[in-house]
């Protein structure tokens, strides 16, 4: 079954040019979808939308049956409890501890008071020092996070993502800013996320050759138009080309200039 | 063509300086200052001030005087920035980018933060006297309201700067917006907001001297007694005690940045 619906999105910031144009598609449970595209391409955009961070023009998303793009400020809110969401420049509070940013998954569940303190119920710190075990982070819990290393920072927005028990987490660009070592400790641990887990992941990336290695399912976006999607092994060199060209006419061009470099 | 852009710069250096001349001496013209009599009279002032203005014997006995009105400054300074800093820190999150909860907000605090700030603080005590007369209150208040158009525009470009990205975070977990507030945006931004009120403190001590003297309270209304007496080593014994209060408020300030950054 369809956990994640898309129906012709459109989404235009301001001007004649669309972010998104007419987007369609569907992510089952489980599964490791990867959007990848050039800068500009509309693949924040594209995530952002799902979780009405950024409000579409026209279209429907619908998430678990349920219409995201009709829904008032508290069902909203409690859609977005369900989808978790991890940012390329980690987007963490540096200055508190690594287990007081992983609880910050809990905010959604807690009641307005609850959530000014800050008073986490029992379970739920057991919950997150369990999700920050499993990521490798247990000699770090107390530290603060201007303390950690890029890969340890998107770990913890990982356990962050994770402690809200999400149905599904989306990642925009997960490992843009890390060092290749670390990116592979984020992008194995995402993998096993979603094997292990069976959690369904939605993963904006700009590396090909990661999106070959660890995606069930690529979507190709050029200039707001969905113009791929299908299994890694189907992106031949050819439709990778299409995926990044500039203009639709250009697709010879790129290619030219790849085979030369 | 390079060239060009060089010649260009020389060119632009050549007027910009050629601009500042013909303003120095037009100025020079039409106030009728005389140059050559404004540097002597320079070294004529030290010499008086070396013979004159330096406290004596009989200054000292006025010294507990002196301390009791400048408590009172102190204190009133101090109270003054932290009562306005809790206003411009609502005022900061209702109008900054990232907190605000519609954009006429932005406009509204922004709008009250040049008025404060753009009228002068002595124009402040003057129109405050005719409500409140000579009296702490309104030395309190016209402090307060400088206070309070400077730390409103401050907090708001501190919130601006350290927000977004953890804004966006805490919203996407489905946290409701005061959780967002307590949890992000203060903790976030809370180095930057003490720093900033330590400034004001440092500045409101300086200014409540100048507010003093008009509202005839505090140190400043000292100053001005011995100085109208004639009583120079009174007054300035009292700029000295003045200057080393500033200088210890800074120290400490500087020591709690410290501990805080």
């Amino acid at each position: 079954m369809a956990l994640l619906e898309l129906k012709n999105v459109t989404k235009y910031y301001s001007g004649t040019t669309p972010a998104l144009a007419d987007v369609s598609f569907s992510v089952n449970d489980g599964e490791f979808v990867s959007v990848i595209g050039s800068s500009g391409s509309g693949k924040s955009t594209l995530l952002r939308c799902i979780n009405r961070m950024v409000e579409v023009t026209s279209g429907e998303i619908s998430f678990g049956g349920v219409v995201v793009s009709r829904l008032g400020k508290k069902d909203l809110r409690k859609v977005r409890t369900k989808i978790g969401m991890i940012f390329q420049q980690f987007n963490l509070v540096d200055r508190m501890s690594v287990i007081e940013n992983v609880l910050h998954g809990r905010l959604g569940y807690k009641s307005t008071l609850a959530g000014v303190l800050g008073r986490y119920t029992h379970e739920e710190k057991w919950q997150a020092l369990k999700v920050i075990q499993m990521l490798g982070l247990e000699q770090q819990v107390y530290q603060r996070c201007d303390q950690l290393s890029g890969g340890q920072k998107q770990r913890v927005g990982i356990a962050r993502a994770l402690v809200q028990n999400p149905k599904m987490i989306l990642c925009d660009e997960p490992i843009a800013s890390l060092d290749p070592r670390s990116a592979k400790i984020i992008m194995d641990h995402l993998r096993s996320i979603c094997t292990d887990i069976g959690m369904t992941l939605v993963i904006s990336l700009h590396q090909v050759d990661m999106a070959l290695k660890y995606a069930d399912r690529i979507i190709g976006l050029n200039r707001g138009v969905v113009v791929f999607d299908g299994t890694p092994g189907e992106l031949t060199s050819q439709r990778s080309a299409e995926i990044y060209a500039r203009e639709p006419k250009d697709v010879n061009i790129n290619l030219g200039e790849r085979n030369a470099s | 063509m390079q060239a060009d852009v060089f010649t260009r710069r020389r060119n632009n250096a050549l007027i910009f300086f050629a601009l500042l001349a013909i303003l120095t001496a037009g100025s020079i013209i039409i106030t009728q200052y005389d140059v050559q009599k404004g540097f002597t009279s320079i070294a004529r002032a030290l010499i008086w001030g070396a013979s004159n203005f330096y406290p004596d014997a009989g200054s000292l006995t006025k010294l507990p005087d002196i301390l009791v009105k400048l408590r009172e400054t102190v204190l009133m300074s101090i109270a003054a920035t932290s009562v306005a800093a809790i206003f411009s820190l609502l005022l900061a999150v209702a109008g900054s980018r990232t907190t605000r909860i519609c954009s006429s907000f932005t406009v509204i605090a922004r709008g009250i933060a040049s008025f404060f700030r753009n009228v002068p603080l002595v124009a402040w005590a003057m129109i405050l006297m005719l409500a409140f007369s000579q009296s702490s209150l309104t030395g309190f208040l016209a402090l307060f309201f400088g206070s309070l158009g400077f730390l409103t525009r401050a907090f708001m470009e501190t919130i601006d700067e350290v927000g977004e990205n953890t804004v966006e975070a805490l919203k996407s977990t489905g946290a409701a917006y005061f959780p967002v507030i307590f949890q992000a945006v203060l903790p976030a931004s809370m180095p930057q907001v003490v720093s900033w009120l330590l400034f004001m403190v440092e500045t409101n001590i300086r200014d409540a001297t100048l507010v003093g003297l008009l509202t005839g309270t505090g140190i400043g209304f000292s100053f001005d007694v011995y100085y109208n007496a004639f009583n120079y080593h009174a007054a300035s014994l009292v700029v000295i005690v003045i200057v080393i209060t500033v200088l210890i408020v800074e120290m400490v300030s500087n020591g709690v940045r410290r501990v805080i950054l």
